[in-house]
């Protein structure tokens, strides 16, 4: 019978048949740790495993990017234990100055397509985006990979979603995956393998097919993937989505799910913007941003904070000029790293603040006190060049 | 493959008007109050310290007993705990209709038997399964015996994988004697 992607995936890495809800044992080509998880999993290894050498120092990992460079004792600390961990066992890392591991191993050809990636990242799935299978793990599970190179995976159903329709250019890959957020909820993908069609997405960049891919961990999946063709696998669940009309997209606080046309928020007060994160990080983020703010201003008050997903998209916007943008505009503009959805790097928020981001996340609690919109970089930009809630075609 | 098996008392994870409780979430199991407890002994005493009618199942229960649990057992967080509380009070296993993913991945890593049975609500329904009852399940062939009502039922096979970690004490000691080939 024809697999699912992620079925193909895993038959290629494992001894054992595969059919969904079967558990196997595959073989992972890469496995990581962050500076978050990875501390953990260095403590863990010494304890169990003494001064046992990992499996395969050259599938091995750290990439730092949740504190970068470390702004807090604790995570100086952390980051050189594992610094350390890495020099004893010739350990390759991508220090604190590389910007997002999961984008890193895209970028240094590390995550490559029928792949199979583990590590300490929630939104390690993201890897769907360049067809590879990519699964964030506790530190027990990454202890138990750098010592065996090896991972018990339940082999997961698979929803197809057809996006029918073709939306237009006011609307962005951000607004579409909002969008199929909103329709698929946290049900309908849960616990599953998720694969989509359809023109919309097929014709996604690749910064676009990892914005989508990114947000599957939202939709409570376990990895989405854009494949060229439906293959005549047995698929477990099918849905179909029509883009149609789609307009610029924008969740409320308090849960990535809750889903409104941009322009219903319209007028919403805000006090500051966040530009970045693994789903909207790339060059091509930044350069929609920069499009909106070039030769406007940041409403005086109004902070916007843009971080780069990679020291290569830094460069990027630096030779093209889009830096030079940003800054005029009014933006902060920091190293590489993962942003605000987490501790440790700039777009935290303070009681009462009112945030609009381009990340994948507004929990309660999750930046901060304060409350955050999720949207694409471009209503980000006009937000915060209005001092309010806006579609672009409205500044 | 060798069979094994685990036997003991059953508590049925109810409320007060009877039905099994789902979705019961980690916060519910071992609230995030007392995630700073390190040793595993000390966890036991808050297992289900925040699920109403049942705060009190530390005292009750006894090493060995089975809980018999509501659909999407262990929801929410990723926290080890809301597993490690329920093997410092040395139960035996937790069968549920089914497991949040992570809380399953986190019982098999530590060796702690979680069994999947569909027909638990018929069961619970019919009285065929109640709380005080004893059972006994196999793990590779999950057939399961009602041992003082003389009755049977079925569980999900343990996967080879699960079984073999079981076998090894948890995954950090399957690291041990994980032998490449």
């Amino acid at each position: 019978m024809p697999k699912t992607v992620i079925e193909r995936i895993i038959q290629s890495h494992t001894q054992d048949e595969v059919a969904a809800g079967k558990i196997v044992w595959m073989d992972l080509d890469i496995r990581s740790a962050r500076d978050f998880g990875g501390p953990n999993v260095v403590k863990s290894f010494e304890r169990e495993y003494g001064d046992d050498a990992v499996q395969d120092k050259a599938k091995t990992f750290f990439t730092f990017d949740l504190c970068v460079p470390a702004c807090s004792l604790k995570y100086a600390d952390n980051q050189q234990v594992c610094r350390e961990f890495a020099r004893k066992q010739g350990i390759r890392v991508f220090d604190v100055d590389q910007g997002i591991g999961s984008h890193v191993l895209i970028e240094e050809g590390l995550a490559l397509a029928g792949t199979t990636v583990v590590g300490t990242d929630s939104h390690l799935n993201i890897l769907g985006a360049v067809d590879c299978f990519g699964q964030g793990m506790g530190d027990v599970d990454i202890t138990f990979a750098f010592k065996t190179g090896k991972t018990w995976f339940e082999v997961p159903e698979t929803l197809r979603v057809d996006i029918q329709g073709k939306f237009s250019s006011a609307a962005t890959a951000k607004d579409l995956t909002l969008y199929i957020l909103k329709r698929l909820g946290t049900e309908r993908a849960a616990l599953k393998a998720v694969e989509f069609y359809g023109k919309a997405v097929k014709d996604l960049s690749l910064a676009g097919r990892i914005t989508l891919c990114s947000m599957v961990t939202e939709m409570a999946g376990i990895i989405g993937f854009i494949p060229e063709a439906p293959s005549h696998a047995e698929y477990a669940d099918s849905v179909s989505i029509d883009v149609t009309g789609l307009t610029p997209q924008i969740a409320a606080p308090s849960s990535p799910e809750n889903v409104f046309e941009v322009s219903a928020l319209k007028g919403t007060k805000i006090d500051s913007g966040f530009i970045g994160s693994c789903t909207n990080g790339r060059t091509e983020d930044l350069a929609a941003a920069a499009r909106i703010l070039e030769g406007k201003k940041v409403k005086k008050g109004i902070m916007l904070k843009v971080v780069p997903a990679t020291r290569r998209v830094y460069q990027e916007i630096l030779d093209q000029g889009i830096m030079e943008i940003l800054f005029s505009s009014g933006a902060i503009i920091s190293n590489p790293g993962c942003g605000g959805c987490a501790e440790g790097h700039i777009g935290l928020t303070g009681i009462g603040e009112v945030q609009i981001s381009t990340g994948n996340r507004n929990f309660a609690g999750k930046q901060g006190k304060g409350q955050t919109y999720l949207a694409g970089p471009e209503v980000v930009a006009a937000s915060c060049v209005a001092g309010q809630i806006l579609s672009p075609e409205d500044l | 493959m060798t069979e094994s098996a685990v036997s003991g008392k059953i508590w049925i994870v109810t409320d007060k008007n009877g039905h099994l409780i789902e979705n019961i979430d980690t916060d519910q199991i071992y609230h995030n109050a007392y995630l700073h407890i390190t040793e595993k002994e000390k966890m036991g005493e808050y297992a289900f310290g925040n699920l109403e009618g049942w705060r009190d199942f530390p005292e009750k229960s006894s090493p060995g007993d089975i809980l018999v649990v509501g659909r999407n057992f262990g929801a929410g967080s990723s926290r080890q705990q809301a597993v490690d509380c329920f093997s410092s009070l040395k139960i035996g296993a937790i069968l549920s209709p089914s497991f949040g993913a992570i809380y399953f991945r986190n019982a098999v890593n530590s060796g702690f038997p979680v069994l999947r049975c569909s027909a638990i609500h018929q069961l619970v329904e019919e009285g065929k399964l109640e709380t005080g009852d004893e059972i006994q399940v196999f793990f590779v062939s999950g057939k399961a015996m009602v041992i003082n009502k003389n009755g049977s039922f079925h569980v999900l096979p343990m996967s080879d994988v699960q079984r073999e970690i079981y076998a090894a004490g948890g995954l950090y000691n399957y690291g041990k004697i994980w032998n490449p080939v």
